[in-house]
């Protein structure tokens, strides 16, 4: 029993000094501080907005995670969501049924990304490169195709992300139910376990009969999925859709990843964790303007935030690495 | 005469193990002086140390009757003394004159490099060594592996180097090559650069040493003129082990045949193996590094797939493709490197303990938790796995602990045959002895063992039967009564009758 109950101590240890629990504790602690400076802050509204219109990051942050734990990155992926919206809307206003106009983005998102995993698994080019390349065909193709104009005169029925199921807005339920399932699939899932050994030493679990090849190509279509419902989530938010890419989208998504725990390097981190950093850094966002410093600062936070984790990473695994 | 260098009484250790203790090593100025030993000897330790790769923990390092410390490879080059190590640290991009004169380019007066004079002096020295078939000019990538240790020669000459450190140096070299580099050193000797030779070939150790220093276990054994000794000394000298620390395997019944290979090859490292191991045999694979051992293991494995040759197992002729085919077959594979090829570091003592039955342990699409943590707490209490819990990251584990998670991931797949390449390199005494008594207890289960390893104590007091391979052929195949150190030593190093 003494083994059980140390067991549980353990875990509880885990949660409470791993990464989401620091993330956690963070969110809780910048409320509290920028409520007391502030109590606006925590108005209903503020919130709401706080959520609302950063949800979709998380969103395309869970693929993102996941394709970083497999030893991979991408950076298209703002563009890639940039174009989705973009296909989406202009579905909708060409009088498709609302429901395709929220559906074939996504398939269409699950294709780009498939060809993405496809050079990467298959052809073994770095997938930095491969996602650098597709990032500036999206960006260029988006351009040429829309010349930037903006969508609207958008369709009754069509803003998916203004509608508040039992009165919490669908990105919010997006966000936990996404998070959660992907969460599980992670942790419990065959599948999911391949994506850790693949990202943490590909060597040893092609030998236990793992392919790098066809799980580098799982993660990267799943990867699009989540992309293209964060695109849809991202059109349906307002009641126009500027066609372009959003600036430093895939650097925010990348950021919430790496923050919430995902080692760069690979093979560790949780969905929970970086779904839990794009919170904490869309509030950090927000209290920016509530305690009055200039928002531009925001990036200049993401990057500490992106330092000290990567540091922390590196500390853990020399201390591992000390272990031999 | 007084040797150039000299070294006293030199110890080092490493975490775990003491790698060298209080050799005595000394060079001449124009001689060969070969180091000979096992893997594991303390050969590479010694030439990092001479080198200034290492700090020695104690004894002195003397240069020309001058006690001296060697902070870095930088100080020993500065001293005069050059190091051409197995893999060549050239940079394939630049000329042959830009690597030979690398960091010491001659320059012009106003500071830039001159490199006409590069090329002129790097044609001098090429000259100067009887090599006039190379174009400074071209991209070292571009020259083949005797070229390039030509090149590494001219770059130590270059450094006006007086001893020159060669490791093993024709390891790669075709028989051509071999007769060149032979010619280069004997030009170094009468220009009276003190050479040490590291090698595991005997003839090539006397055709070409003065004297000849022997390592065993990091201790020094001894150091004997070339003219009068012979092979079967030196071997002796490099052998003379005792067994006592091991489990020796018990006898158990001998069944059936369950990996039958023959004629197995693999284009230009295996040429037409035919081995046979049955149920409940231990048989040992010995060979140098390099004679194909784990090549064999990794073709009969699929992760090299065979040229040609057949495999059975338990009687039926099988084609192995991929280490996926081979799993499922019932054959299971221990690597030799439990960090690149064995686990996961990252993940958890019951993530890879399961790693290579998930398929099984999954029902649907998700893995059976209960299944995996009865899997992993019955491998953990069986091989005494000494950690906090099935939840422990392997990365923090010990060597020997980290080794029987590897065991117990491949045990998990119910295998017919284990292959275990090196199965207890690296890992303390008492890990050993209990990984011994666990091949023991699963001989006697009925598994068939390959064990490659190169510590000769554990071939031979493992082993039901030894077999010897040398330059990706068998050559010796020695039943245990037969099987002592001397002979099996011998056969892996003994003078290829082509060569």
């Amino acid at each position: 029993m003494a083994i059980a109950i140390g067991g549980r101590t353990r875990r509880l240890r885990r949660i409470v000094v791993g990464q989401e629990g620091v993330l956690l504790a963070a969110i809780v602690l910048l409320f509290l501080v920028v409520g007391a400076l502030n109590p606006r802050f925590l108005a209903e509204t503020n919130l709401q907005s706080i959520f609302l219109g950063n949800a979709y990051i998380a969103v395309a942050a869970i693929g993102m995670s996941m394709v970083i734990i497999s030893g991979n990155i991408d950076v298209s992926v703002g563009s890639l969501i940039g174009c989705m919206a973009t296909l989406s809307g202009s579905l909708a206003v060409a009088g498709w049924p609302i429901p395709l106009s929220w559906l074939v983005p996504i398939v269409a998102s699950m294709a780009i990304t498939s060809v993405m995993g496809f050079l990467v698994a298959y052809l073994r080019i770095p997938s930095i490169v491969a996602s650098l390349g597709m990032m500036s065909i999206l960006k260029g193709s988006l351009i040429i195709v829309t010349g930037g104009a903006w969508i609207s005169n958008l369709p009754d029925g069509y803003a998916l992300a203004q509608m508040r199921p039992l009165s919490v807005p669908m990105p919010v339920w997006f966000m936990v139910v996404l998070t959660a399932a992907a969460a599980a699939w992670m942790r419990y899932s065959a599948a999911g376990r391949a994506i850790y050994a693949v990202g943490g030493n590909a060597e040893a679990a092609r030998l236990a009969g793992i392919s790098r090849e066809r799980v580098v190509m799982m993660v990267f279509m799943v990867h699009g999925l989540f992309a293209g419902i964060a695109a849809v989530l991202f059109a349906t938010q307002l009641s126009v859709i500027q066609s372009t890419v959003p600036p430093n989208l895939e650097l925010t998504i990348i950021t919430a990843s790496v923050v919430g725990g995902v080692s760069i390097l690979g093979g560790t981190g949780t969905v929970v964790g970086s779904t839990l950093a794009a919170v904490l850094l869309a509030a950090i966002g927000s209290s920016l303007i509530f305690v009055n410093i200039s928002p531009y600062w925001l990036r200049a936070v993401q990057g500490v935030l992106i330092l000290a984790t990567v540091l922390a990473d590196l500390a853990r695994r020399r201390r591992q690495a000390a272990h031999r | 005469m007084e040797p150039v260098l000299r070294l006293q009484d030199v110890s080092k250790a490493f975490p775990g193990v003491q790698a060298l203790r209080g050799v005595q090593f000394d060079v001449r100025a124009g001689e060969v002086h070969a180091l000979l030993g096992e893997n594991g000897a303390g050969k590479s330790t010694l030439i990092k140390i001479v080198s200034g790769v290492y700090r020695p923990d104690s004894g002195s390092i003397v240069l020309d009757g001058q006690p001296v410390q060697l902070h870095s490879p930088h100080e020993a080059q500065r001293a005069g003394i050059a190091t051409i190590y197995q893999e060549l640290l050239l940079f394939p991009e630049l000329t042959v004159a830009e690597n030979i004169f690398m960091g010491h380019a001659p320059r012009r007066a106003w500071g830039g490099i001159d490199w006409r004079a590069a090329a002129t002096g790097a044609r001098q020295i090429l000259a100067s060594l009887d090599i006039h078939d190379l174009d400074v000019e071209a991209p070292v990538g571009a020259l083949s592996v005797g070229n390039r240790q030509r090149v590494e020669i001219a770059k130590a000459l270059s450094q006006k180097a007086r001893i020159l450190i060669m490791d093993e140096p024709t390891a790669a070299l075709t028989q051509a090559d071999v007769e060149r580099l032979f010619a280069i050193v004997r030009r170094l000797r009468e220009r009276g650069v003190g050479v040490v030779y590291i090698s595991h070939r005997m003839a090539e150790v006397f055709a070409l040493a003065d004297r000849v220093t022997v390592l065993r276990d990091g201790a020094y054994v001894g150091t004997r003129d070339a003219a009068q000794t012979g092979e079967g000394e030196l071997i002796t000298m490099m052998v003379g082990r005792t067994i006592d620390q091991l489990f020796p395997k018990s006898d158990v019944p001998i069944g059936m045949p369950v990996l039958e290979v023959e004629d197995l090859s693999l284009a230009g490292v295996l040429d037409g193996v035919s081995l046979t191991v049955r149920a409940g045999e231990i048989v040992g694979l010995a060979g140098l590094v390099g004679s194909g051992r784990s090549e064999l293991a990794q073709t009969i494995f699929g992760i090299a797939p065979a040229t040609s040759g057949t495999i059975r197992v338990a009687g039926e002729l099988v084609r192995i493709d991929s280490a996926a085919t081979a799993t499922r077959l019932g054959i299971a594979y221990v690597p030799e490197d439990r960090a690149t090829q064995g686990l996961i570091r990252p993940m958890r003592i019951r993530e890879n303990l399961s790693l290579a039955v998930l398929g099984e342990l999954a029902r649907r699409w998700f893995v059976d938790r209960a299944a995996e943590m009865r899997l992993a707490e019955d491998a953990i209490r069986r091989f005494s796995i000494r950690a906090p819990g099935p939840e422990q990251i392997v990365g923090k584990l010990s060597g020997g602990n980290q080794q029987k998670v590897v065991l117990g991931k491949w045990l998990a797949t119910k295998p017919r045959v284990l292959i275990m390449d090196e199965p207890t390199r690296g890992i303390d005494v008492g890990a050993k002895a209990e990984i011994h008594r666990l091949m023991t207890e699963l001989a006697g289960q009925g598994l068939a063992i390959l064990m490659i390893s190169s510590e000769l104590p554990e071939v031979l007091g493992m082993s039901d039967r030894v077999l010897v391979m040398r330059e990706g052929r068998l050559v010796a195949e020695l039943p245990r009564a037969d099987a002592t150190q001397e002979a099996v030593a011998s056969a892996m190093m003994r003078t290829a009758k082509a060569a």
